[in-house]
C-alpha cells in the first residue's frame, strides 16, 4: 500500500536547509498497523508531514509510492483525495470555521475529486454524529470552530472524529496519544481499530509510548534514529524499548 | 476661484495613502457630492452597501444621527480602480452608530475607508470594525477619526481594523486618530496586519480542500466580523458571498 525508499528529506532552518530523514525505506503493506518509534528529533515529524506534504521541506533522495502512484508528486489536498489522512501532534485552531463546515467541505471537495457523488447536508450529519458518538465526543462540540477553544485532548479526539469523518485508506498519525489522559487513551485506541481495522486500510502510528500500543497492538515496530529505521519487529520490540530505552535496544 | 487647486494630494493628512493619479484625475464637484442623511430622534436605519467595479472612485456619506436613534452602514469595496468611501457622523445624545467595512481587492488598486465621528453629546457609542484583504500590489486603508467633545461624557467608542495579505506586495494602512476633550470617556482602537496563516492552510489541504477553497473559507471567516452586526441573515449572506465571488476572481 505505502511503500517508502531510501527518502532524504530536508528541512528549511534558521541555519539553511538541515537534513532530517537520511535514507528511510518502510513498506506498509494493506491490512498492517506499524508503530515507529524513536528518540526526540530522530524524523518521526518530519517523516509525517513529508508524507502530507507540508511546505518547507525538500525531498532531495527516494521515493514514496502509494497504492502504485507517486505521492510525493500529489498536492497536499490530493493525497488526502487519493486516501492519506495526517493526524496531527498539534492541531490547529481555524477560528470562524466550524468543524461541521470545515469536514462537509473537506469530504465533498475529496468526493468530488474521486468523482464521487456529494454528501447532502442531511446526509452529512448523521454520518457525523455517528462518528462523534463512536469517540464519545458531544456534537455540540462539532457546531464551534475547529479545534478553537479546545483541551489538548478534546483536540486529539477531534482528530480521530475527521478521521472517522473522511474514511481514509492510510493514515498516519503523529503522537496521537500525547496529551491524552487513560481513560480518552482507550477512547482514541479503540477509535483507531474500529475506523481503520480494516483489510484495505493501514495505518502507520508514531508514538513515544507503549500504552496506545496495548489498544492499537501494531503487526509491525519500528525503531527510527537519526533519520533512519535501525531496526525493525514485532510488537515485542515496543515492550523491549519501554524496558530498557532506545539506546539499548537500537 | 481655481478649482484644481482645491484638488486633496497624498500631502493632505486624510489622503496620504489615496492613489495619486486618481486623485489627479477626480473631479472637483465630487469632492462636494456628500450624501446626506439626517436621522430622527430613536430612528433606526441601516443601509449595505456594495461599491464594484461600477461604482468605483469617490463616495461621501455624511450620518446626522439624533438622539438615541442608531444608524448603521456596511460596506464592501472591490472596485479594480480607486475607490474610497468618507464617512462623516455626528451623533446626538444616546445615539449610536455602527460601522462594518470591508475592502477586498487585487492589482495595484487603493480601497479605503475614512470616517470621522464625532461624539457630540453625552452618552453616545460608536463601533467601526473594518477588515482588508489585499493581493498584488494592492493596498486597504482605514483612517478612522473619532471627536469628543467636551461635554460628551459616557462616551462609548471602539475601532478595530484587521488586515491579511494574500501575497507579498499587498500593504494594508491604518491610522487611529483619537481626540478626545471629555474625561469620562470609553475609547478602544486595536489593529493588525497579517499574512495568511500558512499553518492553517496546510491543515486544511490536508483534509482535502483544494487552496482556493480553503482560502474562501478563511477569508469568509476573517471578515465576517465586518458584517456580523447586519440584522438580516440574509443581507449579511449576501455581502458575505459577494465579496468571496469577488476572491474567487483573484488570480493567486
Amino acid at each position: 500500500m505505502l511503500t517508502i525508499e531510501n527518502l532524504h528529506a530536508e528541512v528549511d532552518g534558521p541555519n539553511g536547509k538541515k537534513p532530517i530523514l537520511k535514507g528511510l525505506s518502510l513498506t506498509v503493506n494493506a491490512g498492517e498497523v506499524h508503530a515507529i518509534m524513536g528518540p526526540n528529533g530522530a524524523g518521526k515529524s518530519t517523516l509525517a508531514y513529508v508524507l502530507g506534504g507540508r511546505p518547507g521541506y525538500a525531498i532531495t533522495q527516494g521515493s514514496v509510492t502509494f497504492n502504485g502512484q507517486d505521492l510525493l508528486a500529489l498536492e497536499p489536498h490530493e493525497r488526502a483525495a487519493a486516501g492519506l489522512f495526517l493526524g496531527f501532534q498539534y492541531p490547529v485552531e481555524i477560528p470562524g470555521v466550524s468543524n461541521v463546515q470545515f469536514l462537509r467541505e473537506s469530504l465533498n471537495a475529496q468526493r468530488k475529486a474521486r468523482g464521487e457523488e456529494s454528501l447532502s447536508g442531511g446526509e452529512f450529519l448523521k454520518l457525523a454524529r455517528d462518528r462523534a458518538g463512536l469517540l464519545k465526543m458531544d456534537m455540540e462540540m462539532l457546531k464551534r470552530p475547529v479545534n478553537v477553544g479546545f483541551s489538548g485532548g478534546e483536540k486529539k479526539r477531534a482528530e480521530m472524529v475527521q478521521m472517522g469523518i473522511l474514511d481514509p485508506q492510510f493514515a498516519v498519525l503523529d503522537e496521537t496519544d500525547s496529551g491524552l489522559d487513560i481513560d480518552a487513551l482507550r477512547v482514541v485506541g479503540e477509535g483507531i481499530n474500529a475506523i481503520m481495522r480494516a483489510p484495505g486500510k493501514a495505518v502507520l502510528l508514531i508514538t513515544h509510548y507503549q500504552r496506545l500500543l496495548e489498544v492499537v497492538k501494531p503487526d509491525v515496530v519500528h525503531v527510527l534514529a537519526a533519520g533512519r529505521i535501525v531496526k525493525s519487529g514485532g510488537p515485542e520490540l515496543a515492550l523491549e524499548l519501554e524496558e530498557q530505552g532506545y539506546e539499548a535496544v537500537a | 476661484m481655481n478649482a484644481v487647486a482645491t484638488l486633496p494630494t497624498t500631502h493632505d493628512e486624510d489622503w496620504r495613502y489615496a492613489d495619486p493619479a486618481a486623485l489627479a484625475a477626480l473631479a472637483p464637484t465630487a469632492l462636494e457630492a456628500w450624501q446626506e442623511q439626517v436621522l430622527a430622534p430613536g430612528e433606526r436605519r441601516a443601509k449595505a452597501l456594495v461599491l464594484d467595479a461600477g461604482q468605483a472612485g469617490l463616495h461621501r456619506v455624511r450620518l446626522t444621527v439624533g438622539k438615541d436613534a442608531r444608524a448603521e452602514l456596511f460596506a464592501l469595496i472591490t472596485a479594480p480602480e480607486y475607490t474610497r468611501l468618507e464617512v462623516e457622523v455626528t451623533l446626538a445624545e444616546g445615539a449610536h452608530f455602527e460601522f462594518g467595512g470591508v475592502t477586498l481587492g487585487g492589482g495595484a488598486n487603493v480601497q479605503e475607508f475614512v470616517t470621522r465621528v464625532v461624539h457630540a453629546e453625552p452618552n453616545a457609542t460608536s463601533n467601526q470594525t473594518v477588515r482588508a484583504v489585499q493581493w498584488g500590489h494592492a493596498t486597504g486603508n482605514f483612517l478612522g477619526r473619532i471627536e469628543v467633545v467636551k461635554h460628551a461624557q459616557k462616551t462609548d467608542a471602539a475601532q478595530n481594523f484587521r488586515a491579511i495579505l494574500l501575497e507579498k506586495g499587498a500593504a494594508a494602512n491604518t491610522k487611529p486618530e483619537l481626540e478626545i476633550f471629555a474625561d469620562d470617556v470609553k475609547c478602544a482602537h486595536g489593529a493588525a496586519i497579517g499574512a495568511m496563516d500558512e499553518q492553517a492552510a496546510f491543515y486544511m489541504a490536508s483534509r482535502g480542500l483544494p487552496p482556493e477553497v480553503a482560502r474562501k473559507l478563511l477569508v469568509r471567516a476573517f471578515i465576517a466580523d465586518a458584517f456580523v452586526e447586519i440584522a438580516e441573515e440574509a443581507e449579511r449572506e449576501t455581502m458575505l458571498e459577494r465579496a468571496v465571488a469577488a476572491l474567487g476572481e483573484a488570480a493567486l
